[in-house]
């Protein structure tokens, strides 16, 4: 039958290109560039977690969300709570007038490590934290919002003053938080060094497995029903609601699997830069977030991680030269990605390349007749090309 | 403290919160046009306001070096030129950009966001990073002692005046003018409207350059209680969306509601807690009412 | 107010936007395996009942039992999944989907976050969307992207989505609007093979076709009931005729 051949030669182009990201980001960066540089693409990745994330929700479940920075921050800060708790033993706080506290917390007069610290003495608990937290507080916003439903452009009002509030409140609250500074001087994880070169290394590669790891999850959620339900969600919602489906828990499901994301990613962060703080999380990181998805195709998972480097590396590389010509660019990427690429460098990818490459694969196998009906399979990937495709190949008079 | 004291400092902090809900409002009622009226999503509205509030800069600096006797008059004439020059931007911007967005409100807000970056860095690269305060015109900056340990200043009431001008301006012109009528047939039924010979677009495009200029007369009643810089706006850019849509999108009344209440919240609170504090009790509060009722306060039932 | 053995019973019904009467104090009843047409003219709050029954629309008072459960109140996906399907005026389907896919996301199993992500295409489902394909008219259209599909073949698709559910009150909002005369005589004869063993509400303006199809015809005017009966019945009825030529 016509559909599964759309769909395994779909399953296996997406594989491949899954297999290339691999290849670069686990033998080629590393052979290409020192430690330093390969520790900078190593915080470039942790972003695309959080853009990984937005594509399911804004480019699969249609809801924009302008807060993404806050389940960031709030991985990272859970991860740098436990790690400045273990560089801030007594012995190497004995100068402090209390011994054994975060040294922000002596400076602003606090003799006691406050109950909500206490968990982050232990990294088990702390791993947890890593993914429940983001997750628990995207299931009580999405829960209130999406039942009631509240979508589009008030639901990123809302995620907006969510990051507006969080930011406030950590800077306001030196004495709990690091304010302003943020968490800074972490030195180990569970007694191993994390800022050496080989510590460097190996968090790398932890970062980009569950990176890739984390799409493949992704991927899968895209493939099964639950996938074609956002998509189709996102075109008719009453349809789905009226097929007997609760349309919020879709949603709610969905924003929270992006917040757990996010807040993996912000805790690999917190590891390979070695600080965390109140900047990661306001509105202006977050909607720059949403950027990284939007660049490297609102659909696309590997796309978005590409988008997430690309826009990145741009960043580190024009804001060490020409820090008054980054602003101009990252307008015009914002104006840019709406106006004249919707779907992203993904979107480019199949309008350009995609058709030279299958017809490469047609030359070669001629007479097999799998090629010819792919590009129905590229439904979810890049809708304007296969739906002029697909025109030509239906006998004219049914189209009507 | 005696209970006449309390009653004074409440009076006073509640007076201060009138300065925030004069801007608060003025910005809301420019994004209400914006958004109640257009359905975009302006993120940019921030810069406009700050383009008005460097107008007023500009005025004084160039009153004071080329017609100081001038100095006491020239606020007015800046408030004027601070609608016309963010006016003048909305409509450059509405016709580059915002006219191929309708109906894409998502976009609208990515995009415009985009136009507040580079709004943002042609400050800095013109202005100077650096925040600036206009010369306030003497007469601005005395306050009015009513009673004993009562002190209202003057700038407070002139700009309080100003935001009720400009509210009833808008309600009259929304609701008495041909451009309101041209408006609220286009938001009701755009096929419609464009069929019995309203030219859509040329409203759309007025009505998003008042809306901006509104933003702009909001800068120069911003210059009166804070320095301006680069990034002003954005700082204000959340507070006036959680206006708009606390207060109902649709009303205007809502709006000035919801900013009268924010704004004041936030005052009152203030001199109970820390800045900051006051601001994350102020925006949570909203946050929470907007959770349990998000068609904010006013909102009408439409058939739909 | 009692237990009854009609399929759906709607007592006292009332409905309004903003102090305009959208539905006043309506009372409907309808029967196992009947298929009632509701006409009316335009603005008689015809689709406003059909967005009560399925809660579209929340009613401000008054009584909606399907099988003797009261609905008002009920969230919408809970009346669906107790046996009530709703076709829309305009026809509502997945575009961007295949017609496998549309029927396929309407089958009802793996209607939870998990279940969703469990569900498999196996083949009692992909048998069933076959059936469903066959009865609709549509099983040489399984791989087309349904976007592509002509207009009736997208009304017959979203009947299709409807009947995958088996549900046990169909109601179907102008069903052979924008048909040709093929067409509609299809769907007539669709609608009579699929009110075997269930109930259907359909509103239709076209009067042959109401003709064709209705068991029992109910005129509404200005939120009410005006006449009820069978078609001649109604027809000959003078404050019909009033309505729909007196003005």
């Amino acid at each position: 039958m016509n559909l599964n051949i759309f769909q395994s030669w779909n399953t296996r182009y997406q594989l491949i290109s899954l297999a290339v990201l691999g290849v670069i980001l686990m033998v080629a960066l590393p052979l290409c560039l020192d430690i330093f540089r390969l520790n900078m693409v190593g915080k470039y990745l942790t972003y695309a977690f959080v853009a990984i994330g937005l594509v399911m929700v804004w480019g699969y479940g249609g809801v924009l969300s302008l807060g993404q920075g806050v389940f960031f921050g709030l991985g990272g800060y859970a991860m740098a709570m436990y790690l400045k708790l273990e560089a801030s033993d007594p012995e190497s706080t004995a100068i402090q007038s209390t011994p054994g506290i975060p040294d922000f917390m002596d400076w602003n007069q606090l003799t006691e490590l406050p109950t909500f610290w206490l968990p982050f003495n232990s990294l088990p608990l702390t791993l947890i934290a890593v993914i429940v937290v983001p997750t628990l507080l995207a299931w009580m916003i999405s829960f209130a919002m999406f039942k009631r439903r509240v979508g589009g452009v008030y639901f990123a009002i809302i995620t907006q003053a969510v990051a507006l509030i969080l930011t406030v409140l950590i800077i306001g609250q030196q004495g709990y938080t690091g304010g302003v500074n943020g968490i800074t001087d972490l030195k180990t994880l569970h007694g191993w060094d994390t800022r050496t070169d080989s510590a460097k290394l190996i968090l790398y590669y932890l970062c980009v497995v569950l990176l890739l790891a984390s799409i493949l999850l992704c991927r899968w959620i895209q493939t099964s029903k639950l996938g074609t339900l956002l998509l189709a969600m996102r075109d008719k919602e009453e349809r789905i609601r009226f097929s007997g489906y609760d349309v919020s828990s879709f949603k709610i499901f969905t924003f929270c699997l992006a917040a757990a994301l996010s807040g993996i990613g912000g805790a690999m962060f917190t590891l390979q830069v070695g600080f965390m703080s109140p900047s990661f999380i306001g509105i202006v990181p977050s909607i720059e977030m949403v950027i990284y998805a939007a660049v490297g195709g609102r659909l696309s998972l590997v796309g978005a991680v590409y988008g997430t480097l690309l826009v990145n590396s741009g960043k580190t590389l024009f804001s060490e030269t020409f820090p008054d010509i980054w602003l101009f660019l990252m307008a015009a990427l914002f104006i840019g990605v709406t106006m004249a690429f919707p779907m992203g460098l993904a979107g480019l990818w199949d309008k350009y390349v995609t058709p030279c490459w299958k017809r490469w694969l047609q030359a070669r196998r001629a007479p097999a007749p799998q090629v010819k009906a792919a590009p129905g399979a590229q439904a979810e990937v890049s809708r304007k090309v296969n739906v002029s495709s697909i025109h030509e190949e239906i006998p004219a008079g049914l189209g009507a | 403290m005696t209970p006449s004291d309390i009653f004074n400092i409440t009076l006073m902090q509640g007076f201060a919160g009138l300065s925030l809900f004069a801007v608060l409002l003025l910005m809301g009622l420019g994004l209400a046009i914006i958004f109640g009226q257009m359905g975009v999503i302006n993120m940019a509205h921030g810069e406009f306001m700050t383009i008005g509030a460097y107008t007023v800069y500009l005025g004084s600096v160039l009153t004071a070096e080329y017609a100081p006797e001038f100095m006491p008059y020239y606020f007015p004439f800046a408030i004027v030129a601070a609608f016309f020059f963010a006016f003048i931007a909305g409509w450059l911007i509405e016709w580059g950009l915002i006219r191929f967005l309708y109906q894409r409100p998502l976009d609208t807000l990515l995009a415009t966001w985009g136009v507040s970056l580079a709004i943002q860095q042609i400050f800095r690269t013109c202005v100077g990073p650096k925040e600036v305060s206009p010369t306030l015109p003497d007469w601005l900056l005395g306050s009015w002692a009513p009673s004993e340990g009562l002190d209202i200043p003057i700038n407070g009431i002139f700009v309080l005046s100003l935001t009720i001008l400009v509210t009833l301006g808008v309600v009259l012109a929304l609701y008495r003018s041909r451009w309101g009528l041209r408006v609220r047939a286009t938001v009701s039924n755009r096929v419609m409207a464009n069929a019995t010979g309203i030219d859509t677009k040329k409203t759309d495009r007025l009505t998003f350059a008042i809306g901006c200029g509104i933003a702009g007369i909001a800068g120069a009643a911003f210059t009166t209680i804070g320095s301006t810089g680069p990034t002003s706006g954005q700082l204000y850019i959340v507070d006036a969306f959680l206006v708009v849509t606390f207060g109902g999108t649709a009303s205007l009344m809502g709006t000035v509601v919801s900013a009268f209440g924010i704004a004041q919240t936030q005052s009152i609170s203030e001199f109970f807690l820390a800045g900051s504090m006051a601001k994350v009790l102020t925006l949570s509060v909203i946050v929470l009412i907007l959770m349990i009722r998000p068609q904010g306060l006013f909102a009408s039932k439409v058939r739909h | 107010m009692s237990n009854t053995d009609f399929t759906l019973a709607i007592e006292d019904l009332s409905v309004s936007f903003d102090g305009f009467k959208a539905i006043d104090a309506l009372t409907l009843y309808v029967d196992k395996n009947e298929l009632r047409v509701i006409i009316g003219p335009n603005g008689a709050g015809k689709t406003t009942l059909l967005d009560l029954i399925c809660g579209k629309t929340r009613a401000s008072g008054g009584s909606i039992k399907f099988k003797n459960t009261e609905l008002l109140g009920m969230a919408e996906y809970r009346r669906v999944r107790l046996g009530i399907g709703r076709k829309f005026q305009t026809p509502s389907i997945y575009e961007n989907l295949s017609v496998f896919k549309n029927l396929e996301v309407s089958f009802p199993r793996g209607r939870s976050v998990f279940g969703a992500l469990a569900f498999e295409c196996d083949q009692s489902v992909s048998a069933r969307i076959r059936e469903v394909a066959e009865e609709i008219g549509l099983e040489d259209k399984l791989d087309t992207e349904a976007g592509l599909l002509s207009h009736g073949q997208k009304q017959w698709l979203e009947i299709g989505m409807l009947l995958m559910q088996n549900p046990e009150l169909l109601m179907l909002d102008e069903p052979i609007a924008g048909m040709s005369a093929k067409e509609r005589e299809l769907t007539a004869e669709l609608l009579e093979r699929i009110c075997k063993n269930r109930s259907v509400i359909v509103i239709e303006h076209d009067m042959d076709f109401v003709k064709r199809i209705a068991h029992k015809v109910t005129v509404m005017h200005q939120g009410k009931i005006l006449a009820e009966g069978s078609m001649e019945q109604v027809q000959n009825h003078p404050k019909v005729i009033d309505v729909y030529l007196g003005h």
